[in-house]
C-alpha cells in the first residue's frame, strides 16, 4: 500500500502489514515517519494512492470510516465538547440505532470498567487529562468494534499517569482480547505495550517483530538505534576487534559495555549522568573519528571525570551491520 | 497617573456613546413630540409627550402590514439561506477539491455587484416567473445576495473547529452529514447565530429590491412603506420617526439579547478536550 498526498509528499512509500485478530501491534517511529498516516488509512480517514486494505475477509479500501466498524482514540481525545460524558459514550450506539436499554446497559458497563461512572453527567471540559483519556477509551470500547486504533493516546498525560494508563491498557487488552493498532513515537511505550512492534521510517516499515526480538536482533542500524534506551553505540567493526567485511559497523548497547581492570579499548570519562540505581557514562575513545561511547555501569562510586578506563565490547553482545546499507549481517 | 488615564478613557467612552446614541434618542424623543411642536427650536428634553404619531401609524396607515411583510420575507430568507450557506461553507472548509479558492472568490464576487445594475434584468426575470409583488419574488434575490456573506462567515468558523471531532463522529458510525448536524453545528452555534442575524438584518433593511419588485401597499416592506409616507405637499415626519422606532427597537433588542448568548456560547461550549 502507498499514499502520496496531493502536494507530492509521499507519506507512505510501501507498507505491507498483516495483523492477526486479537493482536496488539504498535507502530513506532520518529515524527513524520508515516505512522499516523498509516493509522488514518486503516481508519478510512485517508484513501490510499495504491494498494488495498482488507479488514476481516472483506476489502475495505473504498469504504468510508463509518462502514469499517473500527474505533479510534485520538491524540487530542476529540471528545464532543457539547455533550456529557454519558452522551459521548452513547453517541456511537445511538447513531447505530441500538435499543435504548442496550445503550444504557453498555454505557454503564464500560463506565464501571473504566471507573468513570461518577463522571457521566460532566462535560469534557470539567474533566482532568487522565479522565478524558479514559472517556475517549470508553467511547471506543462501548462500540465493541472489530479493532481499536489508538493514536498516541498517552502523550498528553503527565509521566506518572502515563505509566499507570499504560499498565491499564495492557490489562484491558488481555481481558477484552481485541485487536489493537497503537501509534507512538515513544520506543519505551512500544516495548512495554506491543505484542508485535512495527518500526517505521520514511513511510516504510523497517522491521516487524515481537519487542524483545526487535531489541535482541534489530534488522538494521536505524532500528538498532531507535529501539532501546539509551541508544545503541556504533563503532567501526575493526575497532571492536572482530573479523568483518570491510566497512562494517558494530553496534553495542550501553548496558553491554563492560568496564574493568583489563580491556581491549582505552577511553576517558567525559561525563557522568547519575541515574540512581546506575550511572550513564559518556566515554571518549582514544581512536579518532569515533563518536563518544555510552556505557551504563552499576551504582556505587562512578569513575572520576577525566579518569582513564579500560573497556571490553563482548563479542556475543555485538550487532554487526553492513556499513553501506545498514542492514544486519549474520 | 493611572487614574488620570482611566478618567480620560471614561470621558472618551462616554463621548463616543453619546455620539452614537444621540440620533436614536432624538428619533425616540421626536416620535413622541406632537406635530405642532416638531419644528420649533427643539429643547433637549421634550416638554409634552404624545402617542399621536404611533396612533396614526397603526390606525390610519395600518403599519402592521409592512411589518408583517418584512418579518415574513426576512425570516423566510434566513431560513432558506442559512442551511444552503452552512452546507456550502462546510464543503469549502473541509473537502479537498479542485478550484476551491476560485469558488470562494466567485461566491464573494456575487455580493459585490452593485445592486442597481441587476434590478432591470431581475425585474424581467421575476415578471416572466410571475413573481413580482410576491414574497418569493423578494426572498429569491435576497437569498442570492445574503448567502455569500453567510458562506464566508461560516467557512471561517468551521475551519476553526478541530477536524478530529468530525473524524471521531464518523468512526463512531455517523455519515458526514450526520457529523455536521450532531457535532459541527452545535459547536458552531455562535457563528450560525451571527450569520442568521446578519442575514435577517440585511433583509429587514433592504430597500432597492423591495421598492422595485413590489407593486402595492399589500406587499411593501418597512423601508419602502416608510419612504412612501411622504405626501405630495408634506412629509409627516412625526409618523416617519415613529415608524422608524417601531422598525428599529425590536430588532435592536433582538440583536442585543442574541449577542449575549453568542458571547456565552463562545466561552462555555467550545472548549475542546
Amino acid at each position: 500500500m502507498a499514499k502520496t498526498y496531493p502536494n507530492g509528499h509521499r507519506a507512505i512509500r510501501h507498507v505491507d502489514l498483516a495483523i492477526d485478530e486479537g493482536e496488539f501491534v504498535v507502530l513506532v517511529g520518529p515524527s513524520g515517519c508515516g505512522k499516523s498516516t498509516l493509522l488514518r488509512l486503516i481508519a478510512g480517514l485517508e484513501t490510499p494512492t495504491s494498494g488495498r486494505i482488507v479488514i476481516g475477509d472483506a476489502d475495505a479500501t473504498g469504504l468510508p470510516p463509518q462502514a469499517r466498524d473500527l474505533a479510534m482514540v485520538f491524540q487530542s481525545y476529540a471528545l464532543y465538547p457539547h455533550m456529557s460524558v454519558r452522551d459521548n459514550l452513547a453517541y456511537g450506539l445511538k447513531v447505530r440505532r441500538l435499543d435504548q436499554a442496550v445503550v444504557a446497559q453498555r454505557v454503564a458497563d464500560v463506565a464501571a470498567a473504566l471507573d468513570i461512572s461518577a463522571l457521566l453527567q460532566r462535560r469534557p471540559a470539567q474533566l482532568s487529562g487522565g479522565q478524558r483519556q479514559r472517556v475517549a477509551l470508553g467511547r471506543a470500547m462501548v462500540r465493541q468494534p472489530k479493532a481499536f486504533l489508538l493514536d498516541e493516546p498517552l502523550s498528553n498525560l503527565d509521566p506518572a499517569l502515563r505509566a499507570q494508563a499504560r499498565a491499564e491498557l495492557r490489562r484491558l487488552h488481555r481481558r477484552l482480547g481485541v485487536t489493537v493498532v497503537y501509534v507512538t513515537h515513544d520506543q519505551e511505550e512500544a516495548m512495554t505495550l506491543g505484542g508485535r512492534i512495527a518500526v517505521m521510517r520514511d513511510g516504510a516499515i523497517e522491521q516487524v517483530a515481537p519487542p524483545l526480538d526487535v531489541y535482541a536482533r534489530p534488522a538494521n542500524v536505524f532500528v538498532a538505534g531507535f529501539i532501546g534506551a539509551p541508544a545503541m553505540n556504533f563503532v567501526p567493526a575493526t575497532l571492536a576487534g572482530i573479523d568483518a567485511p570491510a566497512g562494517a559497523v558494530a553496534g553495542i548497547r550501553p548496558q553491554d559495555v563492560v568496564l574493568g581492570a583489563s580491556g581491549q579499548l582505552q577511553a576517558v570519562v567525559d561525563l557522568v549522568e547519575p541515574r540512581g540505581h546506575d550511572h550513564l557514562l559518556h566515554l571518549r575513545l582514544d581512536a579518532s573519528g569515533v563518536p563518544p561511547l555510552l556505557a551504563v555501569v552499576a551504582g556505587g562510586a562512578p569513575p572520576a571525570l577525566g579518569a582513564g578506563v579500560l573497556l571490553t565490547l563482548p563479542r556475543e553482545r555485538l550487532h554487526l551491520f553492513d556499513g553501506r546499507t545498514g542492514t544486519r549481517l549474520s | 497617573m493611572r487614574s488620570v488615564g482611566s478618567k480620560v478613557t471614561g470621558v472618551a467612552g462616554a463621548a463616543l456613546l453619546t455620539l452614537l446614541l444621540f440620533p436614536i434618542y432624538w428619533m425616540i424623543a421626536s416620535s413622541l413630540t406632537p406635530e405642532s411642536r416638531l419644528f420649533q427650536s427643539p429643547p433637549l428634553l421634550p416638554s409634552t409627550l404624545s402617542l399621536d404619531h404611533y396612533r396614526a401609524l397603526f390606525d390610519e396607515r395600518d403599519f402592521l402590514i409592512p411589518i408583517r411583510n418584512s418579518l415574513v420575507v426576512a425570516a423566510t430568507t434566513t431560513m432558506v439561506a442559512l442551511p444552503v450557506a452552512a452546507l456550502c461553507a462546510y464543503a469549502l472548509a473541509r473537502l479537498r477539491f479542485r478550484g476551491r479558492g476560485v469558488l470562494l472568490a466567485l461566491i464573494l464576487a456575487v455580493s459585490m455587484f452593485p445592486q442597481i445594475s441587476i434590478v432591470p434584468p431581475l425585474y424581467l426575470i421575476l415578471r416572466e416567473l410571475r413573481l413580482l409583488d410576491t414574497y418569493p419574488g423578494l426572498v429569491l434575490p435576497y437569498v442570492t445576495f445574503s448567502a455569500p456573506l453567510a458562506v464566508w462567515l461560516l467557512t471561517a468558523f468551521f475551519r476553526q473547529l478541530s477536524p478530529e471531532l468530525e473524524e471521531a463522529a464518523m468512526l463512531d458510525g455517523a455519515s458526514r452529514l450526520r457529523a455536521l448536524w450532531d457535532v459541527v453545528l452545535p459547536l458552531a452555534v455562535p457563528g450560525v447565530a451571527t450569520a442568521a442575524i446578519l442575514t435577517f438584518l440585511y433583509c429587514w433593511n433592504e430597500f432597492l429590491f423591495a421598492l422595485s419588485f413590489t407593486l402595492g401597499p399589500e406587499r411593501y416592506t418597512v423601508p419602502v412603506a416608510v419612504t412612501l409616507f411622504r405626501g405630495r405637499y408634506q412629509v409627516p415626519w412625526g409618523q416617519v420617526l415613529a415608524a422608524t422606532v417601531v422598525a428599529t427597537v425590536p430588532v435592536a433588542l433582538l440583536v442585543l439579547t442574541c449577542q449575549r448568548r453568542i458571547v456565552a456560547g463562545l466561552t462555555a461550549g467550545a472548549s475542546k478536550g
